[in-house]
């Protein structure tokens, strides 16, 4: 059985933060869940895909974040719970339904998670979704620990029905990927089929009833202001004259700062869990008690703007600090010393920061980016691309996945990012805008996420230019999750359609499409040569599957291979290539037969051809 | 109690988050509270994973710099970069055993030298303990127990509060039954390094 599935309440169990909020959906009776994964939030749909394999919970990966929330909202529409989860970008990418939803509304209790990224672990911005809630309307709740994150999923499940609306629920990355003891509550029986009662005029928003139901989205607010006001994960702590309002993980940065600073009777601490609507009276009456504030909050000065407000609305006068050139940025996540200083230098307190160890003298250290694996089939076609194209001024716009790790050198194959499925767009802006050989880079899942307009917009609008959509069977990058193309017999799953890309390239009415395997290094060069030369658009396929899953399939391996006698240290393989199986031994290249996954692209890369398979058993390098 | 900090550094693949969740069991066992946060969104591309471990009645589940009690790095260049978590009273143990950066192999960058960086450390912390952890997982049966190796050394420090019983029957819980020979004697070779260091 599923750990997450123990019908234990009051047992104690050391979860990821992920786990733990799976644990709270299972608890309130989740029956619906759906996701688009991204990192930080990538677990907690693993848990779920996992749980509906051995239950009757419904799960789907969702094509991408527009698309969960749609299946989710329905489905609570049906009256059945419902969640869909995505990290903090993803919700830009459902915000056209989620702010109509809003006015739609729901009657089974609908989640929203968002999971952000502060700092930018895995992320291309540190956007604060807090605003998603304020721009939208709806109630958003913020947990502090990993053991509230589980507490409070059930809250948002009652809200949501309370409400009839769905409620979002914030974590960031240190929620998420932090572990902690949980203490499991009791699992309510799921629901897993609703009923729909037709009422366009409530749920089909033309601009006559809209209008009504903004009105009844105003209403709501109050009411969950009121609900906010009273709310058990607002909480003040203390009764001193000094105020520190926070939020989310910084709470814990300041409650280890306040008892390492032994000022625990200086101080009130407001805690905002229900962050949006924000308890008015209860902000205001924390700051009657206070003759100065510091607002301690990850991201955006959103708790800050407000209280000011709030202050000037009941005539406070008091000083409200927070983000300051000489306090907290908006930048990157906080930490416990960085709080533990601000909250002195606001305070006037006298503090010694812990005398940190001088590094002045230690060296520059080598970086040690993340990177393409070794025998990842991106490397190929990359080197493919590249050599097709010698001689051409070419710009290569990117997407995200993996393959963006090709920005790196030696292969420096990305030149352009803005979000997922961007690639299909720029890369025809690029076309029409400059006189230079556009050749952009998509992968699978990121093509159907949303790739696929732009391919056609492209073919529509006449451009030129050569799209590459790299096929590696799986989205690799968040861990392994199935997208449209993949194969679910391979994983043992039954009951699942399959989506060819070239097929939905051929029917967009691409020109010139061409499938390689790109450890057919020769052939794949012509072909890609070939669909370079085209005037329009040119698609090009590459099929191979992720090393990885490749792994975890247990398919069978390739002989590894190593450098022999004939080497005359060109070292085209690193220099071009820089696989991970290279190293570097006495001045020569060798290969680490446990890392080499017998690609062969760099056999036949080697001018020499001094690279050769493995033959005995003995796997020498 | 006092709160102990833990920072582990390691390069994707060498099992710094099994060595965490044995020593998460181990702290649930010894009813020690505790928390950690891991960042290990590209482990399998080669980069870096680094976990904090907090032990004792802090709420907080990341270490800032100056602040960790123990530093303990898989691969000697990642301790050393790691080495603004420390303070002068930190206790640091290290693998010696190298894994080279891709960058230094395109030629974008210089390994450290290994006895510079011992007296990089040594200089500026409480107590260095460093060996070759690589070659005693290699002798206990298997070189992926340079996890355990380390947990070993990291337990007779005895800066954490939990024992070496605490630690051990968390490895029987968390790590697979095949390896559990090899895994228990390459911790205790991990704590007789540490003796010697």
């Amino acid at each position: 059985m599923h750990k997450l599935l123990t019908n234990q309440p009051g047992e104690r169990m050391l979860l990821l933060g992920n786990e733990a909020i799976a644990r709270g959906a299972i608890e309130a009776g989740v029956a619906f869940t759906s996701t688009y994964p991204g990192t930080p939030s990538s677990e907690l749909s693993l848990n779920f895909f996992q749980i509906s394999k051995e239950s009757d919970l419904y799960f789907e990966y969702s094509t991408n974040e527009k698309v969960s929330v749609e299946v989710a909202a329905a489905a609570a529409a049906c009256g059945v719970r419902s969640m869909a989860m995505m990290k903090h970008v993803g919700l830009n990418v459902a915000a056209d339904s989620l702010m109509t939803l809003a006015y739609v509304g729901v009657k089974g209790g609908m989640v929203i998670l968002t999971a952000d990224d502060p700092a930018m672990f895995s992320s291309q911005n540190e956007q604060d979704n807090r605003y998603y809630a304020k721009l939208s309307g709806l109630p958003m709740l913020e947990p502090s620990t990993v053991d509230e994150a589980r507490a409070i999923v059930a809250y948002a499940f009652d809200l949501s029905e309370k409400l009839q609306e769905p409620v979002l629920l914030r974590t960031t990355t240190r929620i998420n990927h932090s572990s902690g003891a949980v203490t499991l509550g009791e699992i309510r029986p799921r629901r897993t089929k609703g009923s729909f009662t037709k009422d366009p005029l409530n749920l089909v928003p033309v601009p006559a009833v809209a209008r009504r139901l903004h009105v009844k989205l105003l209403q709501n607010l109050a009411k969950a202001r009121e609900l906010s006001e009273q709310s058990a994960f607002n909480i003040v702590e203390g009764r001193g004259r000094w105020g520190i309002l926070c939020n989310g993980v910084s709470y814990n940065y300041v409650k280890d700062a306040v008892a390492e600073l032994n000022i625990a009777g200086e101080v009130t601490i407001l805690r905002i869990g229900f962050s949006h609507p924000l308890p008015v009276r209860m902000i205001q009456n924390f700051l009657k008690g206070c003759e100065k504030v510091l607002v301690v909050e990850e991201g955006e000065p959103y708790l800050e703007e407000s209280a000011k407000t709030y202050a000037q609305e009941a005539g406070l006068t008091l000083p409200i600090r927070g983000k300051a050139p000489d306090l907290f940025s908006q930048l990157y996540e906080y930490d416990p010393a960085m709080v533990r200083k601000h909250i002195a230098a606001c305070f006037g307190l006298a503090y010694t920061p812990p005398a940190q160890v001088d590094l002045s003298d230690v060296p520059p250290l080598p970086q040690r980016p993340p990177t393409l694996c070794a025998g990842c089939s991106h490397r190929a076609t990359y080197y493919e691309v590249r050599k097709a194209a010698e001689g051409l001024d070419t710009v290569f716009p990117s997407d995200i996945g993996c393959y963006t790790l090709g920005l790196l050198p030696p292969l420096s194959m990305a030149d352009y990012l803005l979000c997922m499925g961007s690639s299909t767009g720029t890369v025809g802006g690029f076309s029409k805008a400059c006189d230079r050989k556009v050749i952009s880079f998509i992968g699978d899942s990121t093509f159907f996420h949303s790739g696929i307009p732009g391919l056609i917009n492209a073919v529509f609008n006449n451009h030129d230019l050569t799209l590459v959509i790299l096929d590696n069977g799986i989205t690799a990058m968040t861990g392994h999750q199935p997208n449209p193309a993949v194969d679910m017999a391979q994983l043992k799953l039954e009951g699942y359609g399959r989506v060819s890309i070239e097929a939905v390239v051929r029917a967009i009415g691409v020109p010139h499409v061409t499938v390689i395997k790109p450890y057919k290094v020769k052939k794949s060069i012509d072909a890609i040569k070939e669909a370079v030369a085209f005037k329009g658009v040119s698609v090009i396929i590459s099929q191979e599957l992720c090393v990885l899953y490749a792994n975890s399939l247990k398919l069978p391996r390739r002989k590894p291979f190593r450098v022999s006698d004939k080497c005359r240290n060109h070292r085209d393989c690193m220099d071009r290539l820089a696989c991970p199986a290279f190293y570097v031994w006495e001045d020569r290249i060798k290969i680490d037969a446990n890392l080499c996954t017998g690609c062969a692209l760099c056999a036949q890369v080697c001018p020499e051809n001094a690279i050769l398979p493995v033959k005995d058993a003995a796997k020498k390098g | 109690m006092d709160t102990k900090r833990l920072v582990m550094v390691a390069v994707g693949g060498q099992g710094n988050l099994l060595a965490s969740s044995v020593l998460a069991e181990a702290a649930l066992l010894a009813g020690v509270p505790m928390g950690m946060s891991e960042i290990h969104g590209m482990a399998q591309r080669g980069g870096v994973v680094e976990s904090a471990l907090i032990f004792g009645n802090a709420q907080s589940t990341i270490i800032s710099d100056g602040d960790a009690d123990v530093l303990m790095g898989f691969e000697p260049a990642e301790t050393l970069r790691a080495l603004s978590k420390c303070n002068s009273r930190s206790v640091v143990i290290t693998n010696l055993a190298p894994l080279m950066p891709f960058t230094v192999n395109i030629g974008q960058g210089v390994y450290p030298d290994l006895k510079k960086l011992q007296e990089l450390i040594r200089a500026k912390t409480a107590r260095l303990i460093a060996f070759n952890a690589t070659t005693l997982a290699r002798e206990a049966g298997n070189v992926l127990s340079v996890n355990m190796v380390l947990l070993g050394a990291l337990t007779q420090t005895g800066v954490l509060p939990l024992t070496a019983e605490h630690v051990k029957t968390a490895m029987r819980r968390k790590t697979k039954p095949a390896f559990l020979d090899a895994n228990l004697k390459a911790f205790e070779m991990g704590v007789a390094a540490a003796q010697t260091a």
